[in-house]
């Protein structure tokens, strides 16, 4: 496996079972999981700190960018995205986008409409 | 060759019969074929998912924003302490659980048993913690209903323990009655993440029993990975929820 960093490959006598394996063509490492997790412990160390500090508007801005950084970490190594099939990456792509969408589409409509008294 | 195939050509089932691994459903023409699809559908899954979480994550936002003192009054009791202590352990779950996963891929069944254990334990450590959490918010009258309370809010020095590490000015009585829509939206919220949790936790019993006996180390991990990807999802709920219910009011 650190032979060739990130990925695990078969070698020449299992090739046989690649056919008959779900997914031996792209293991992650535990090296990689180690780092990812030792990474989403401290950006929530960083996130705690951010908070101590009053920063206004600025409050949320940074602890939700800090959790989007953390969810794009979990989605690229723990769910294997990074080395997953197009069809996967494009689906994980459209449900974001779709999201996207109808969140901002439904908080443009409320945070605009002059409503006073709710 | 798929059975159907072998059977329209006419040879016998003997002939193939190592063709395929016997996990391969008939209906695929590869097992490369049967993971994507069966990846596919996860994901599509989780799409639902992310959707159902996000109307209640929007429902926050747009409350947050109208009932802005009453949402900040409201985050202040909460336990930041617990609340960062129960992301790492949910963290902690995660690599547990991907760990797992590597441990099938490459057919450890030992390892793999353990990070099961482990996942399962760190999840019954995040519900205990999420307990207690909630056992104060009813011994306080927190919890929406009836038996509502508004006293923290309207009079926040009756709430030494609170008032000590806050300094929240009173709030008028319409204003604090709105804070009963932040707990709602709290134990909703939480509530359907800890859902989630039991129904993960309930699962990874059943697969502990399986993997002892060997499933998921013979080349056939669809259910390791597929479970995998749901538990992380339910981390990623958590890291949202965290610093919006516990983090961004703590100046407000």
């Amino acid at each position: 496996m650190s032979a060739h960093g990130e990925h695990e490959h078969l070698s020449k006598h299992d090739q046989n079972l690649h056919d008959f394996h779900d997914n031996l063509d792209h293991i992650v490492s535990p090296r990689i999981y180690i780092i990812v997790g030792a990474t989403l412990l401290v950006f929530t160390g960083i996130t705690v700190l951010a908070s101590l500090f009053d920063m206004g508007p600025w409050n949320p801005v940074v602890a939700l960018f800090i959790a989007v950084v953390k969810a794009t970490i979990v989605v690229l190594f723990f769910m294997h995205v990074k080395y997953s099939s197009k069809l996967t990456k494009l689906t994980v792509g459209a449900g974001l986008f779709t999201f996207m969408a109808l969140v901002g589409m439904t908080l443009a409509d409320y945070f605009t409409r002059a409503w006073g008294r709710w | 060759m798929s059975d159907s195939t072998a059977i329209a050509n006419g040879t016998s089932p003997a002939a193939h019969e190592h063709a395929h691994p016997p996990y391969q459903r008939h209906h695929f023409e590869s097992m490369g074929q049967q993971v994507d699809a069966t990846s596919f559908a996860m994901w599509l899954f989780l799409l639902t998912e992310i959707m159902f979480f996000g109307g209640l994550f929007t429902a926050y936002l747009i409350y947050r924003n109208w009932y802005y003192p009453a949402f900040v009054a409201g985050s202040h009791q909460l336990s930041i302490m617990w609340g960062t202590l129960n992301t790492g352990v949910l963290i902690s779950s995660s690599f547990t659980m991907a760990m797992g996963v590597w441990c099938a891929e490459t057919r450890r069944k030992g390892g793999l048993v353990l990070c099961l254990v482990l996942t399962f334990l760190l999840g019954l450590v995040f519900l205990g913690i999420k307990t207690v959490e909630y056992s104060e918010k009813i011994e306080k009258h927190h919890v929406p209903g009836f038996h509502y309370s508004v006293q923290s809010f309207v009079d926040p020095q009756a709430d030494p323990e609170i008032y000590k590490d806050y300094h929240d000015k009173p709030l008028r009585l319409d204003m604090a009655r709105h804070t009963e829509v932040y707990f709602s939206l709290y134990f909703a919220m939480t509530g359907m993440h800890a859902l989630h949790m039991i129904i993960g936790i309930a699962i990874l019993g059943f697969m502990i029993f399986r993997a002892q006996a060997g499933s998921y180390t013979t080349g056939h991990i669809t259910f390791v990975e597929n479970f995998g990807l749901y538990w992380h999802f339910v981390d990623i709920v958590w890291i949202f929820l965290f610093p919006l219910l516990y983090l961004i009011s703590r100046h407000g």
